[in-house]
């Protein structure tokens, strides 16, 4: 696993095409610090996101992290010397009370300040809902522009991770697609995290930022250690192909990526994506590769039914029509309750997509 | 029973005072000599050995104990991480509710005569402008409430019998502390120089309405006088209060935060996570309960058992004061120390106002399906705090029956001219469906922007015609 995350990580300097779209982000100024040769170490993703909170904190005091257990590193270590460098007022715990972090957030946010909230599972998200859905999402819309919140970056680890059972394991990522005012972005590895992560900070919109907890210790790659930020709502090429395109995000890219080298054996010749961005998410870049390969598979652990999998067919079906060769095929976890001893059962495993992608190229 | 006893050997002895609601004791003087019983001579040493197996006076034990404290004073302590308690053979419940309730600070009484010198003094000038905004209110509801009724608007909230609650509170702020509003604190803004004309721009929304057209009558929110745009959201701008507040700390400010919010939204999860949050993040908010007797038809008996809200202040670790919200002089003064305490000492402070919503909850509302038009009628007429704000007013000779009429004639003019601007003035143009979902409007957007006047360009009939295309 951490060998193909290795992998992924030097495919990802692959693309990254310059387009000028309306998609606005932090990034335009900062990308230019990072062209420069920088020194880089091989670092996990629970460290990439920790030198990113470092680089937050330290480049902006007016930037705060904070959430349950967050001072004494939090339970992923990933807040690991934040308080001891940049002292309790900017860096700690808060009562167990989701939508109170969340609340707290954007009144923090509305007076210009970053405020980097940190829900310590995925699954603990839903107090706050009505807090991101109703007010964050909102909160520049409603004021006509005279307040905003754009500084509040929700922080979440997400998904399977093996034996985390029903409240430990979930990807609630399209419950938030369907709000617009906000950005979801999800990385793939610990040099996208850390890129990721800055830019999501820096960005003038809220933005709920999952990361994928699996990946916190088992993905490794190099990570520059200064500061760099990778663009949002730009979808990446990760490997190319040319028989179907296969898009996804976080850590069910190493899952798509074994079925793409399983299936290169087969003579079959896969082009994956990250989206990185769900919304606002890269049409183009989809479209683009799906006009050339005539299918599509989507895949996510989150339940297929309603999942972010299905506004990826439609938008392409929509787009795509006369170019494509065979349905849209998705790859996700079953309509259950994430169940613990049943993991594999549920999840969209390999051989799912190898199988996928067979009878779709074979439809 | 019985596991209790076991668990709290050193108590075993003595006669259990249960205290419910303080007085009332019950005796169990069966159980005292459990059979889980180990050992209690053991425990107690020193103690006669007939102690052990005979009911004593607890008063006795009680100084025995008390001996015991100063022997082995480290034993009767619990070291619990954070802090200290001392232990007690009293097994007393916390009662309920205090015998009495908490009383209402008051200043004027109800013909407008100050019953302390504890106030906060205000000036004239200061108390006219008090007056006139509180004046200005009463005239912009009925107007405003009319025009609705003849269709001109689609939704009004009156802030009738809450005037002294608005105005007073804004009074005792300062232009630097921030506004979080609920939805009928207007006054707080017009105190702060929000024009009729922007109010009634807000209620039309037109294109002058800061909000773009895009929220519900009575929505309103002012940049310039920091005053957070209303959402119809029921408490959730408390935790951004305490977030703001502590920015505001952060910065080493002299401002605070101020919230309001009703009855009902003291009910919310909201509520309780931002007292919460404030107390324990020393976040320089003031909360601010408008308890007027309804959440919409909900009377306060079906909203909660507690002694209103006031109470509730303590058990987060926030000072709390009650106050007759239909004294101008009393919420000025509440405000005005609680300020203090906010931002001299980084604290939270929490103010019921007790007051009556005195008009209907919005104009989709009848209220007197669920309450005596009678009681309603009393209020108006019995508490109304503009009256009784006039009435000091008067006395100390800065008043006049000639003032009155004037004001009224002019704030009514004012009104109606702002009303007739107001709805001549055309609606924000579209393109403001798209903009401020994000700073600039993302892919997604621009397509439906484009779709969405292609449409309208093949069917026009279908689109209101006042919208700027």
């Amino acid at each position: 696993m951490a060998s193909s995350f290795r992998r992924i990580g030097k495919l990802a300097s692959i693309s990254s095409k310059n387009r000028s779209r309306g998609f606005s982000s932090a990034v335009d100024q900062t990308l230019k610090k990072s062209e420069g040769i920088s020194p880089s170490k091989s670092v996990n993703l629970f460290t990439a996101i920790n030198q990113a909170l470092h680089i937050a904190l330290d480049s902006d005091p007016r930037a705060y992290v904070f959430g349950e257990d967050v001072g004494f590193g939090g339970v992923f270590r990933c807040t690991t010397g934040l308080a001891d460098r940049f002292g309790k007022q900017r860096v700690f715990n808060t009562p167990l009370c989701e939508q109170g972090i969340v609340g707290f957030a954007i009144g923090l946010a509305a007076m210009d300040n970053r405020a980097i909230a940190e829900i310590q599972f995925a699954d603990y998200i839903f107090p706050a809902f009505d807090q991101i859905v109703n007010e964050a999402a909102k909160f520049r819309y409603r004021s006509g522009n005279q307040f905003n919140c754009g500084g509040l970056t929700i922080r979440a680890p997400y998904g399977a991770v093996g034996h985390g059972g029903h409240y430990h394991s979930q990807s609630p990522e399209s419950f938030f697609c369907h709000v617009p005012g906000i950005k979801v972005v999800i990385p793939r590895s610990p040099h996208q995290a850390k890129g990721l992560l800055l830019s999501s900070i820096r960005d003038p919109n809220p933005v709920v930022f999952f990361e994928p907890k699996m990946l916190y210790r088992m993905a490794v790659e190099e990570v520059p250690e200064d500061d760099y930020m990778l663009p949002l709502s730009e979808a990446e090429v990760i490997r190319e192909g040319s028989d179907i395109t296969l898009v996804g995000w976080g850590a069910q890219l190493s899952t798509m990526e074994q079925a793409c080298i399983e299936a290169a054996k087969e003579g079959i010749s896969c082009e994956l994506i990250d989206l990185k961005t769900l919304i606002p998410w890269d049409k183009e870049t989809v479209e683009a590769s799906v006009k050339k390969t005539g299918r599509l598979l989507v895949s996510h652990e989150a339940p297929v039914t309603g999942g972010f999998g299905a506004e990826i067919s439609a938008s392409i079906v929509e787009r795509c029509f006369t170019r494509l060769e065979a349905p849209v095929a998705r790859v996700c976890g079953l309509d259950t309750p994430f169940p613990l001893v049943f993991e594999p059962f549920y999840l969209p495993t390999k051989n799912k997509i190898l199988d996928a992608i067979k009878s779709t190229v074979n439809y | 029973m019985a596991l209790f006893f076991s668990k709290s050997r050193k108590l075993v002895c003595l006669k259990p005072k249960m205290g419910f609601l303080g007085s009332h004791s019950v005796h169990h003087n069966h159980t005292l000599i459990s059979p889980n019983l180990r050992h209690p001579l053991r425990i107690l040493g020193f103690y006669p050995p007939q102690f052990a197996f005979r009911r004593f006076e607890s008063t006795k034990a009680e100084t025995q104990l008390n001996n015991m404290h100063s022997i082995d004073n480290n034993s009767q302590v619990l070291n619990f991480p954070g802090f200290k308690v001392k232990f007690t053979s009293h097994l007393n419940f916390i009662p309920e509710t205090r015998e009495e309730r908490v009383h209402c600070y008051r200043v004027l009484d109800d013909d407008g005569y100050p019953m302390t010198s504890n106030f906060v003094q205000i000036d004239k000038e200061v108390a006219l402008k008090m007056y006139t905004d509180m004046v200005t209110l009463q005239t912009m509801d009925t107007i405003f409430y009319e025009a609705q009724r003849q269709g001109r608007i689609s939704f009004y909230v009156t802030t009738l019998g809450e005037e002294a609650i608005n105005i007073a509170s804004a009074a005792a702020l300062r232009m630097d502390d921030f506004i979080f509003p609920q939805y009928r604190e207007p006054g707080v803004l017009l105190w702060r120089g929000f024009t009729i004309q922007e109010f009634a721009n807000q209620l039309f929304g037109n294109k002058d309405d800061y909000g773009k057209g895009r929220q519900m009558p009575i929505h309103y929110g002012s940049n310039r006088h920091n005053y957070i745009t209303v959402a119809s959201t029921v408490a959730t701008q408390l935790p951004h209060a305490v977030g703001a507040a502590y920015a505001l700390k952060m910065d080493a400010k002299d401002a605070c935060t101020i919230v309001y919010f009703g009855d009902g939204g003291s009910s919310t999860g909201d509520f309780h996570a931002a007292l919460n949050f404030a107390a324990v993040l020393d976040a320089p908010v003031i909360y601010f309960c408008r308890n007027n007797g309804f959440a919409i038809s909900t009377p306060v008996s079906d909203q909660f058992r507690s002694d209103g809200v006031v109470t509730r202040g303590e058990a987060y670790g926030i000072r709390s004061i009650r106050v007759d919200g239909n004294d101008a002089l009393a919420v000025f003064a509440a405000v005005h120390e609680a300020r203090k305490m906010a931002i001299n000492e980084h604290k939270p402070v929490l103010i019921e106002a007790l007051t009556y919503r005195a008009g209907h909850h919005s104009t989709s509302d009848d209220s007197t399906k669920y309450r005596p038009a009678n009681e309603i009628e009393w209020w108006r007429r019995e508490r109304d705090p503009v009256t009784r704000f006039r009435k000091w007013i008067e006395r100390e000779g800065w008043w006049s029956a000639q003032a009155e009429s004037e004001l009224r004639n002019n704030i009514r003019k004012q009104v109606l001219e702002a009303i007739q601007v107001a709805e001549k003035t055309e609606k924000p143009p579209i393109k403001h469906v798209f903009t401020d979902v994000y700073d600039v409007p993302p892919a997604n957007l621009q397509e439906q922007e484009t779709f969405t006047r292609e449409t309208i360009r093949r069917h026009p009939q279908d689109y209101p015609t006042d919208v700027p295309i």
